[in-house]
């Protein structure tokens, strides 16, 4: 056995659980969650049935943490996990799974299925087995602070950008500010609206806020690779920005695993809770919008529909929230099929959308969206994630589709009542 | 007391059962203990819902399947619920049963007087067409298993054992009752010795999600209730 597959077996054994031997326990190989799966049901490949995916860890469980598989594995009954294992299921681990969350919420005997490919990924990466982008963008990411590599100049010029069109003033690095605002690389390089738009809105709100040049971008690629050591780097650099400024807040910015990674596995992974409390930009602006401290003017006429980021909210809990600021904005706001809890994934979830390997998968798997969006026929297509945005345009693009997409705190901006 | 068959009946009555008892009882709890010694972290991320709250409620709420996802797998599902029905009825509603639990589990005996209880038990014509029914869901699944794609696939030796363990207690139960064919003495001793197979059986096969589904639906709930997210 060489030392890496050792490596990636080990780091599989650590994340075997309670949870994870409960799921494995009750499984029936019903079936159901192949059915809840974007990948099987666009391709009907029955190799992209969430709990095939995580065969490997079952085995590892039932080999090594149940009784009645360690006797059965001394008379050498259960097959060894091999590197030529791990090789065959990188794909389905890494390509065909954005960890979308929707098998977990069909399961009959309520298996985390998609818990458990995070955890898998743990072991796949460990032993070299993960995409090469995941791999390259983590060593950006530790090196020069972003997946896209060094982001500060373009941040500077983004902020100065957005100082000038709003004539408010940006202040960096302002301690004990109410917030501390973090963006995601995708929203530094492709959508930098948002920075106005939420200077606009703090404003009005009577928010003071902040961002840090120690720590401002909010994604974490050592939680779609699965290298809990990446995620805690990555999480500290924002913890450590954030408790040195004396915040009350960070806000966490339309993306979605980012939230995951700072809301949820943050305090886990740093092994305490944080000295300020993370609230994603929608949650607040809902709560603003609550408190009467959001006021817009005006609504969007056009036909808008909205997207549901998985990680926000099937997996984060944030569903109501946009829907009141969508009504706020929109008068002709109409929802897809399954939205909400239930909604679809854009495709490029998880690390999908940067792993090159899985285009193709991802263009057939897009096919859902698709067909929801020809349904509603929208002019406009509103969304709180910021690589949701960027693969609805791409997909949209590829399957000549001509919809607008939007940024939702962006589009609040955009009615803000400021006068 | 000529009937030759009359030794084994009192064998699987007696000694059988018991063996079946204690094996099946002793391996639940060795199931059930080692999925919870393994433990799980505090979860350090303060709580946005309540995760115990979740947990219980999923137990109970995910026997409802999501919307819309019932037209993708009609079999599955609709199978799922009439062999699931069926089974709890026959096993829980017929007469002789009650009569067993009540032996063993004496409730009539030494449960102090308040709490002495016995639920009613069903008709034959109630308990007949749930056996059949029962029967008929595990014949469609079966079906299923062996001509979906997806369910080909991750199917494996647990799953076929355990559909025939299923089957044998409810059709040599069909049969001994209405005394269809065979001798009733020999057809009732492999019942009952259809049934000590299936407890056996328990504890190796999936048939363990019986009881480990409460701790994994809890751990949904509770992982998804802990983020104010629906599970």
């Amino acid at each position: 056995m060489t030392a890496t597959l050792e490596r990636g077996l080990n780091a599989l054994r650590e994340q075997i659980d309670a949870p994870v031997a409960s799921f494995f326990s009750s499984c029936v190989s019903c079936g159901l969650c192949a059915e809840a799966c974007i990948f099987y049901r666009e391709t009907e490949d029955p190799k992209y049935t969430p709990i095939r995916k995580l065969d490997l860890l079952r085995r590892i469980w039932k080999s090594e943490y149940t009784l009645f598989g360690r006797i059965a594995n001394m008379f050498g009954l259960m097959p060894k996990v091999t590197e030529a294992d791990l090789t065959a299921w990188e794909e389905l681990v890494y390509d065909s799974c954005t960890m979308c969350g929707r098998c977990t919420l069909v399961c009959p005997v309520g298996n985390d299925l998609t818990m458990m490919i995070r955890k898998m990924r743990e072991g796949m990466s460990a032993a070299g087995h993960a995409p090469t982008e995941l791999v390259g963008a983590a060593g950006r990411h530790a090196d020069f602070g972003s997946p896209m590599g060094e982001l500060h100049p373009a941040l500077h010029a983004q902020i100065k950008h957005a100082e000038k069109e709003t004539g408010i003033p940006i202040e960096m690095d302002k301690a004990g500010a109410d917030y501390m605002v973090l963006l995601s690389a995708q929203e530094i390089a492709e959508y930098p609206d948002v920075l106005a738009a939420m200077s606009r809105i703090f404003k009005k709100a009577g928010i003071t806020w902040t961002i840090s040049n120690d720590g401002f971008e909010a994604t974490n690629v050592g939680i779609q690779l699965g290298n809990r050591d990446v995620a805690r780097t990555l999480v500290t650099r924002v913890v450590e920005a954030a408790e040195k400024l004396g915040v009350k807040g960070v806000i966490s910015p339309e993306c979605g695993h980012a939230y995951q990674a700072l809301r949820w596995e943050g305090p886990n992974l740093i092994g305490r809770p944080y000295k300020f409390e993370v609230v994603h930009i929608i949650e607040l602006l809902d709560h603003l919008r609550a408190e009467g401290k959001l006021k817009t003017k005006g609504k969007d006429t056009t036909k808008v529909t909205f997207h549901d980021p998985c990680q926000i909210n099937r997996r984060g809990g944030i569903n109501r929230e946009p829907r009141n600021l969508m009504h706020m904005v929109a008068s002709n706001f109409v929802e897809t099929d399954d939205a909400g809890t239930m909604n679809w994934c854009c495709s490029g979830g998880g690390g999908v959308g940067a792993n090159e390997r899985a285009t193709d998968l991802r263009f057939k798997a897009f096919n859902r969206k698709k067909a929801q969006f020809e349904k509603v026929a929208p002019d406009k297509i509103v969304t709180m994630c910021a690589y949701c945005h960027h693969t609805l345009e791409e997909q949209l693009e590829e399957h000549n589709m001509d919809i607008e997409v939007q940024g939702l705190t962006e589009l609040i901006g955009e009615y803000l009542d400021d006068e | 007391m000529n009937n030759p068959y009359f030794d084994l009946l009192m064998w699987a009555r007696g000694p059988g059962f018991d063996i079946a008892l204690i094996i099946f009882a002793a391996g639940m709890v060795i199931r059930v203990v080692e999925i919870l010694v393994l433990g799980r972290k505090s979860d350090k991320a303060p709580a946005k819902g309540s995760p115990v709250g979740q947990g219980i409620r999923t137990v109970f709420s995910r026997s409802i399947p999501r919307k819309g996802l019932i037209n993708y797998a009609p079999v599955t599902y609709l199978g799922g619920y009439i062999f699931h029905l069926g089974f709890f009825i026959a096993l829980f509603f017929f007469g002789p049963h009650l009569s067993l639990f009540d032996s063993i589990f004496g409730f009539s005996h030494w449960w102090p007087e308040a709490l002495s209880f016995q639920w009613p038990s069903f008709g034959r014509v109630i308990i007949e067409s749930a056996t059949a029914l029962a029967i008929l869901a595990l014949i469609a699944l079966m079906y299923s298993r062996l001509t979906d794609p997806v369910r080909r696939a991750i199917s494996t030796f647990d799953d076929y054992l355990v559909w025939l363990l299923c089957v044998l207690p409810l059709a040599s139960g069909y049969v001994a009752v209405n005394k269809l064919f065979g001798d009733p003495t020999l057809m009732l001793a492999l019942h009952i010795l259809s049934v000590e197979l299936l407890m056996i059986a328990f504890p190796f096969t999936k048939l363990t999600h019986a009881v480990t589904f409460v701790l994994s639906r809890y751990y949904n709930g509770a992982i998804q209730g802990r983020k104010g997210a629906e599970s």
